[in-house]
């Protein structure tokens, strides 16, 4: 069955309070969710002062500032701090979105509260553990499939307009912000691929370079792969990158539907 | 636990695709339409019953016009019910037994319903 509540030991309790220091004056609470698989305490949301005249504009800048200055212990993924590797995703403020792209003030006011990405295993504090969603992005086949040879000379060439049709899919980084906003990847991400891996799927079902389109339709005709998702649309109001995931769904389907008729 | 020595890719391949739910989803649509047409209709109908004895509504409902709209209406009403819960059992419940015990009693119920409704209509209409 679907779990509404959280198992016991996922509770979360209260946590420590580390003050800014003497002299700061303009100060800004961040509530952080802390796991640590090292202990068996439950999880618990620590929050933290930090002084924002000696920080940067974004969430990740009080992350790296809190992790530099305050609490060395507090584990987060972040690279290019730019929105173009994905690492940063969590849930601040209630969305999921980069911590490297979302700026503090932003966030409603008062504290802000910073937690991973819904509904996954956490491995530590604000790092979830994708593995199932890479697994589901490498079972759709992510690469050019085709059976004609490239030609000798150049590359496969593509007419302006079907290069547009890839607009608003390959900026996609994996970032896992839509799938994890998901209530039907909540119920079932161990059978439903989520809105991240179905928009990759649609990227390569549209290139006009690809030869494999059927089978690609084939693979994803399923009850749970596909067609869980309700159109509840989450995914394209939290995706950082401002796709539309749940579009590439619908196009899908109606290319399901199109092939029958 | 049994996916130990399993591979991630393997765990998320599952079964494979069933390779079908296109049919599902178009007749979730077609009876969406029917009934958005049909309910227009059903509301007319409904509304002049309120007001008629027996004998009226017997004669209305065994119109063969509106005796055919009925029957259209029932049976799109049972098999909209039917793929909508379906859909809903699929959702939640992840116990094997109950969820297949469930999707029997839908079936059964929105069956037995669908038969129920018809029988009755044909009754006025030919009675």
């Amino acid at each position: 069955m679907a779990e509404f509540t959280l198992p016991k030991n996922s509770k979360i309790k209260p946590g420590k309070h580390f003050q800014a220091k003497a002299g700061a004056n303009n100060v800004r609470t961040f509530r952080v969710y802390r796991w640590s698989p090292d202990d068996t305490e439950n999880p618990r949301v620590d929050s933290y002062d930090v002084d924002m005249a000696s920080c940067g504009p974004m969430v990740l800048d009080a992350l790296i500032k809190i992790k530099n200055e305050i609490d060395s212990t507090l584990t987060f993924r972040r690279s290019c701090r730019e929105g173009i590797c994905g690492s940063c995703a969590m849930n601040i403020d209630g969305t999921n979105t980069l911590a490297c792209t979302k700026a503090i003030g932003d966030c409603a006011s008062g504290d802000v509260k910073i937690y991973p990405l819904p509904h996954m295993p956490v491995v530590k504090d604000l790092v979830s553990d994708l593995t199932n969603f890479y697994a589901q992005y490498a079972s759709i086949k992510p690469w050019i499939r085709t059976q004609t040879p490239p030609p000798p000379d150049r590359e496969r060439l593509q007419s302006t307009a079907d290069r547009a049709k890839l607009d608003g899919l390959y900026e996609c980084i994996l970032c896992a912000c839509c799938t994890t906003s998901c209530p039907s990847y909540w119920w079932n991400s161990d059978r439903y691929l989520g809105p991240a891996i179905l928009l990759q799927a649609y990227r390569w079902i549209v290139d006009s370079r690809d030869e494999d389109t059927g089978t690609r339709l084939d693979e994803l005709e399923d009850p749970f792969k596909l067609y869980r998702c309700h159109t509840i649309m989450n995914c394209t109001r939290t995706c950082p990158k401002g796709l539309n995931p749940a579009k590439a769904i619908a196009e899908t389907k109606k290319l399901l539907v199109e092939r029958r008729s | 636990m049994n996916d130990r020595y399993r591979t991630p890719l393997k765990i998320a391949i599952g079964l494979g695709s069933a390779q079908h739910g296109v049919h599902h989803f178009i007749m979730q649509r077609v009876t969406a339409v029917a009934l958005m047409l049909l309910a227009l209709w059903f509301l007319w109908i409904a509304l002049s019953l309120l007001h008629t004895d027996y004998t009226g509504a017997h004669a209305l409902v065994g119109q063969p016009f509106n005796a055919v709209l009925m029957l259209a209406f029932v049976v799109a009403v049972f098999w909209h019910a039917q793929l909508g819960l379906q859909v809903v059992i699929e959702d939640y419940v992840h116990t094997r037994w109950l969820e297949v015990a469930l999707q029997l009693a839908v079936e059964f119920l929105c069956v037995l319903g669908a038969l129920a409704s018809v029988l009755a209509v044909v009754r006025i209409a030919l009675g």
